[in-house]
């Protein structure tokens, strides 16, 4: 510290800021558009200020049913968040010990990360197609003649659409438990059992305390990275749309500002849940900091 | 991955610990079951299915479970018949590689330097925090939100144009801003170089800061040391973002659909518009060719370094 800067650091500096301000510049530009007058168009000049295009949203005037599409997506995004932290944390957990297909689960991750999402989604469209026609063909035959009857599809929001967005958050989560076990102190646990908790109370009164941060991480991957998906949904979701594809259908037809008014919204939930999730992450490593030691306090 | 310390009493017989070994396994199998599981039904499956369906026929409304090319010939037809001129599909494959190139080349550049500053510059480690956090709050927001976005700055009435024509540098609208190649590559760059500067921050984090001083006591210029220092052990970051932009833009339908006003062919979009037309079988022959060309890339750039070290 305190030694002069290269001139290098200058020019990064400059390139570091250009690049923020490329990042955000324009979505700015969606948010304070959203606030265009009723009169406004798609463009700046601002033609006043109001909360029209927001109203319009809502009142579903117009265009599709915005509040339907919202709740979906929410429920979806929770659903896979739940599923994600769970599944990713028991996974962790597994791959500390040697298992048989550790090295299979861990690679089948990644492939399922950096797959192009088109073909997941055509994969899982397939599959429930394929299960659609035979039960549309074989119901009967099979003792499933209860199912075939009005029997149109078993896509779903909450068996394809679940599916191909746990195929995107899954990868994520089983990285982060990676990261946190490698700087995990095993001898944490081991002094648990010397001390003769079990198995699940070593997890529930000493791991699970250490690791929670991150996993609060993880659920903020799962339900963002779910409330935002729109490649893996777009042929796996079935006849229902989530938000993201709404607004992807409404880029080719709308020509009004509601479809920033629209924009903002679902922006304004994805950073309410970053600011919520991380500040639980900062109480709950301050909680840490504070219980981590109970030096000078004395026998209980 | 884990090595686990066995270290149970001497007394413990030794049939005893054998069975602690196979509980252990089969707890350790129950916890990874329910991902195996979903990963099983929702990737491994679909994934063989694509391959299965590919050589299945079909007809105008549905695939017909028997053995059948026509997904490949009629996705490759005119290919060999109109020689030198080349067939559709070729053309937008090398349309979807000039795009997955230009966005690879500006990711990386834009990506190295910022990953570079953050991790060399920026001393404090709670700006290294902040800053980073910074970047990564956008990949947050919905990638349609992200490329509407460009909407009220390129369009035709939008504020570069007015820019331009404000200060006289053009005329009239510069049309070519928004609906093309260009807006294309922007928004795909725009998104996604958040991928590339993670990896590459990764790496630098982890490069020893006394091989740098080192270099500098040696009497290495800057520049040599960013040669044959710091490229070279960020060179694993390098690789792993390049996979993530690579195998996104080659499949991506969505950006190419919004930001080229659904008028350029790419490789993800052949696959979305024969879905459209329910021609199952020969979007699953693209999505299979689509895969090949995908691995192959990967794989080359896998051998430039391991990156199973890196994980």
């Amino acid at each position: 510290m305190g030694d002069k800067r290269p001139r290098s650091f200058y020019i990064l500096a400059a390139f570091f800021a250009a690049y923020v301000l490329f990042l955000y510049g324009p979505m700015i530009a969606i948010y304070i558009l959203s606030f265009q007058g009723p009169d406004g168009g798609l463009t700046f000049p601002m033609n006043g200020v109001s909360l029209t295009w927001f109203g319009k949203v809502f009142s579903g005037g117009g265009i599709v049913d915005i509040g339907a599409a919202f709740k979906r997506s929410l429920a979806l995004g929770l659903v896979v968040m739940v599923i994600t932290v769970v599944l990713s944390v028991a996974a962790g957990m597994a791959f500390r010990k040697p298992f048989r297909g550790a090295s299979i689960l861990f690679y089948t991750a990644i492939a399922s990360l950096i797959m192009p999402s088109i073909i997941t989604s055509l994969g899982i469209a397939l599959e429930f197609r394929l299960i659609d026609d035979f039960i549309n063909k074989h119901g009967a035959d099979v003792g499933l003649g209860w199912l075939a009857d009005g029997y149109t599809t078993a896509m779903g929001l909450f068996t394809s659409g679940l599916g191909a967005h746990l195929t995107w958050t899954l990868p994520f989560g089983l990285l982060i438990m990676f990261a946190i076990f490698n700087r995990f102190d095993g001898r944490l646990e081991e002094a648990a059992r010397d001390l003769g908790a079990t198995p699940w109370q070593t997890f529930r009164h000493v791991v699970l305390p250490i690791i929670l941060p991150s996993v609060v991480g993880i659920g903020l991957f799962g339900f963002t990275l779910s409330w935002d998906e729109l490649a893996r949904s777009s042929q796996a979701i079935g006849s229902v749309n989530t938000l993201p594809l709404e607004l992807q259908g409404l880029t080719t037809t709308v020509t009004k500002p509601d479809i920033y008014a629209l924009g903002t919204l679902t922006s304004a939930v994805s950073f309410v849940v970053i600011f919520a999730a991380l500040s639980v992450i900062l109480m709950l490593q301050a909680r840490q900091r504070r219980q981590g030691s109970d030096a000078g306090k004395g026998m209980v | 991955m884990a090595v686990t310390i066995d270290n149970s009493p001497d007394t413990v017989a030794p049939a005893e610990s054998t069975f602690r070994k196979l509980t252990q396994r089969s707890i350790a199998w129950l916890q990874a079951g329910p991902m195996m599981l979903v990963f099983a039904l929702f990737f491994l499956l679909p994934l063989v299915l694509v391959v299965v369906v590919s050589a299945w026929d079909y007809n105008e409304y549905e695939m017909i479970p028997a053995f059948s090319f026509r997904g490949y010939t009629d996705t490759f037809e005119g290919c060999v018949a109109n020689l030198p001129e080349l067939c559709t599909i070729l053309k937008t494959y090398l349309k979807t590689l000039k795009l997955c190139l230009l966005t690879w080349g500006l990711t990386l550049m834009i990506g190295f330097w910022v990953a570079y500053f953050l991790a060399f510059h920026v001393r404090s480690k709670t700006w290294q925090i902040v800053l980073s956090l910074l970047c990564t709050i956008p990949f947050w927001t919905s990638n349609v939100i992200r490329m509407i976005a460009w909407i009220p700055l390129l369009g035709r009435n939008g504020l570069v144009n007015q820019g331009l024509q404000g200060v006289g540098i053009v005329n009239k609208p510069i049309e070519w801003l928004l609906f093309s190649e260009f807006s294309v590559v922007l928004a795909l760059v725009h998104l996604f170089t958040f991928f590339m500067v993670v990896p590459i921050f990764n790496s630098m984090i982890r490069i020893d800061k006394r091989l740098i001083e080192a270099a500098y006591d040696a009497g290495a210029s800057g520049w040599q040391t960013l040669v044959n220092i710091v490229i070279p052990l960020s060179k694993p970051g390098i690789v792993i973002g390049s996979i993530f932009v690579i195998t996104i833009v080659m499949g991506d339908f969505v950006t190419v659909g919004v930001m080229g006003g659904q008028q350029i062919a790419s490789a993800g979009k052949i696959i979305e518009s024969r879905l459209s037309a329910l021609q199952f079988p020969a979007a699953a022959a693209n999505a299979v060719i689509l895969l090949g060309i995908t691995i192959i890339i990967i794989s080359a750039l896998t051998r430039i370094v391991d990156v199973r070290k890196e994980l």
